[in-house]
Parts: C-alpha cells; structure tokens; sequence
C-alpha cells in the first residue's frame, strides 16, 4: 500500500493550477512534479539533455555554413534519386519522414491500448513502430553507401564545402544512432507487455520496481523525442 | 482490484481518433514542407514557410504525442523554459559566424 501511495502522490489533494500551481508545486518543499512518477520525470529531463546535445551539433552546422566561404553543397540535388526516369529531389528522406512520422503515430496509440490493458492490440502497435523504426534505419543505411560511394567524406565531397560531410554523418548517425536504440528498447518493452508482465505486476530486473503500463508511455516519450528531433534536422540540414 | 482500477483510469488519456486526426495533419505538413523544395521555393518566402511547418510539426508532436498538453503547468515549464537557451546559443553563434566569415573574407580572399 506504501508503494502505491508512492508512485500516486498527491493525486487526492486539491492543487491550485496556472501560475499559482507552479509557485506551489516549486515552493512546497516536498517532490516538484506532483502527478507525475519518478519515471516519467527522469525520461522528460533526460529528453532535455538530449535536445541541448542534438542543438550543439545542429548549432555547429549553423555556425560551419555561415563561415565557410566555399559555396554549400545543394541537399536538394545531392539527394535526389532517380526513379523510374525521373528524378525527384530529396525523394528519400521524404519517405524517410513520412515513415517516422507513421512509427509516432503507431506509437501513441499503443500507450493509450496498454493503459486500457489491452495488450495485445499495444504490443503489436509497438512492434510496429519497431518495424517502421528499422525501416527507417535501413533507409539511413542505403543513403550512407550511396554517398560514401560517390566520395562524400567527412574531410571532403565533390560538390562544394567540405563541412557538409562531417556535419552529415555525425548529425544523421547521432540520430540514426538513437532510432536504432529506440528499435532495441521498444522489442524489450512489447515483449514485456506481451508476456503480460505489466499485468502481473513483475518487478524489472534491474529496478526491481512494479512494472505498469506507464512504462509503454516513457517508451513513447523517447520515441516521440526521436521522431521530434528529425523534424528539425528535415528542416534545417535538408530543407534549408 | 482497486489498483487495477486506478490504474486503468491512469493519467489523461485522449481519445484514438485526436491520435489519427494529429497523424493525418503530420502527413500533411510533412507534405508543405516537400513541396517547398519540390517547387524550388527561394528566399525569405522558402525560410519561413520552413520554419512555419516545422514549428507546427513539432508543436503537434510534442503537445499531443507526448501529452504535454495534459501534463501540469510546472513540468511544461520546467521542460520548455530551458529550451529558451538553445535560441540565445544560436544568437550568439550566428554572430560569431558572421565575423568568422568577415575575417576570412578580409584575410584569405582575393586581393582588391
């Protein structure tokens, strides 16, 4: 009973919101986040320090094509594909998107299935998006070898500042990088909630604590956050 | 049982179909934001219209994805608040590389 007043603190008393909510909930000397678990607010904070991360290297490309007096090489052309006869600008990495974007979706829905303790429908949407998520990282995969084969380097490329290159790789592997840890976690997570450990309650093996479904919404939270940070790097390194 | 039930009530949770409608507008801003290559958009106009569906995609995606919508005012804040140092970080660097370019203009380019 302990435990369970532990993870629900303070959901029975009648806090004061807006801006006098945060005063009291910052002032009260006792746990700033009042309903919201230790989980979830470690996995927000950690996402913070992840998007301080992600802003250097995003901030460092900034400063490289703002300083480089060599023309910058145009991403439209560069990656361009050729289907069919015709080419499309930037083809890939809008398929790239439209597939993220379809994880996050399938993603959201299984946090609300595994609060409604269907686990079935959750752990297959999870798979799911594990499935789009490796797709997307396959995808990442065949861009790398089709610019590494036409010479792109981290020290040099053929069409122009040789920044574009280190700036490519450290910014799509960083993030393709987090998209496969992601892959990794929602396997671990879905066969969890297949198996029904969230419904028995079965402590984690490394925090020992009660598994729940919340697990399932810090799970989304990261894989939001990975699909957010794209969006950026759609906008800024390609786009732009 | 009586923590099953309050477990199941949880926190907030939004309705299936605001999932769909929010996944269907992501396609669609995701879309603008191709076309404006796609369409060889140039200038201030290409810029803005850049920022304006990422802004919007990522407003979407945070607020509805991540529930922060639903979420108390004093964890938003305390997530959103910091970010505002990220945009004094890119102020501060866009100047810096403003003279980095000036300085290598002056210095390495071509003699007047």
């Amino acid at each position: 009973m302990a435990e369970s007043a532990l993870t629900d603190p303070g959901a029975t008393l009648r806090q004061p919101t807006g801006w006098q909510g945060i005063a009291a909930d910052f002032s009260s000397d006792q746990r700033a986040f009042k309903n919201v678990s230790w989980g979830k607010a470690m996995m927000w904070i950690f996402l913070l320090s992840d998007t301080f991360v992600f802003s250097c290297f995003l901030i460092s490309y900034m400063t490289t094509r703002i300083s480089t007096t060599v023309p910058w090489p145009n991403p439209s052309e560069v990656f361009a594909l050729t289907i069919g006869g015709v080419t499309l600008p930037l083809i890939l990495i809008a398929i790239m998107t439209f597939v993220l974007i379809s994880s996050s979706g399938t993603m959201a829905m299984a946090v609300t299935f595994g609060y409604r303790r269907d686990r079935k429908k959750a752990a297959l949407l999870m798979l799911a998006t594990a499935a789009f998520g490796a797709t997307f990282v396959g995808m990442q995969a065949f861009e790398w070898t089709k610019l590494i084969h036409e010479g792109v380097r981290p020290w040099a490329n053929p069409w122009g500042a040789a920044q574009f290159g280190s700036n490519f790789f450290m910014i799509t592997g960083f993030h393709g990088t987090h998209v496969t840890i992601g892959v990794i976690f929602l396997l671990i997570t879905a066969r969890k909630v297949w198996r029904g450990d969230f419904d028995r309650e079965t402590r984690g093996f490394f925090t020992s604590r009660k598994g729940n479904y919340e697990a399932v919404e810090i799970m989304g939270l990261y894989w939001h956050f990975v699909d957010l940070v794209w969006v950026f790097i759609f906008a800024f390194f390609y786009l732009w | 049982m009586a923590q099953a039930a309050a477990h199941a009530e949880g926190p907030h949770q939004p309705p299936i179909r605001l999932f769909l409608v929010v996944w269907g507008w992501l396609f669609v801003l995701s879309t603008c934001s191709y076309l404006v290559d796609y369409f060889h958009l140039q200038g201030y106009l290409r810029y803005s219209l850049i920022l304006l569906f990422m802004v919007l995609k990522a407003g979407l995606i945070i607020a509805v994805f991540m529930h922060m919508a639903w979420e108390r005012l004093a964890l938003v804040y305390a997530i959103l608040v910091p970010v505002g140092a990220v945009l004094v970080f890119i102020a501060i660097m866009m100047l810096e590389s403003d003279y980095t370019l000036l300085t290598r203009m002056l210095f390495f380019g071509p003699e007047p």
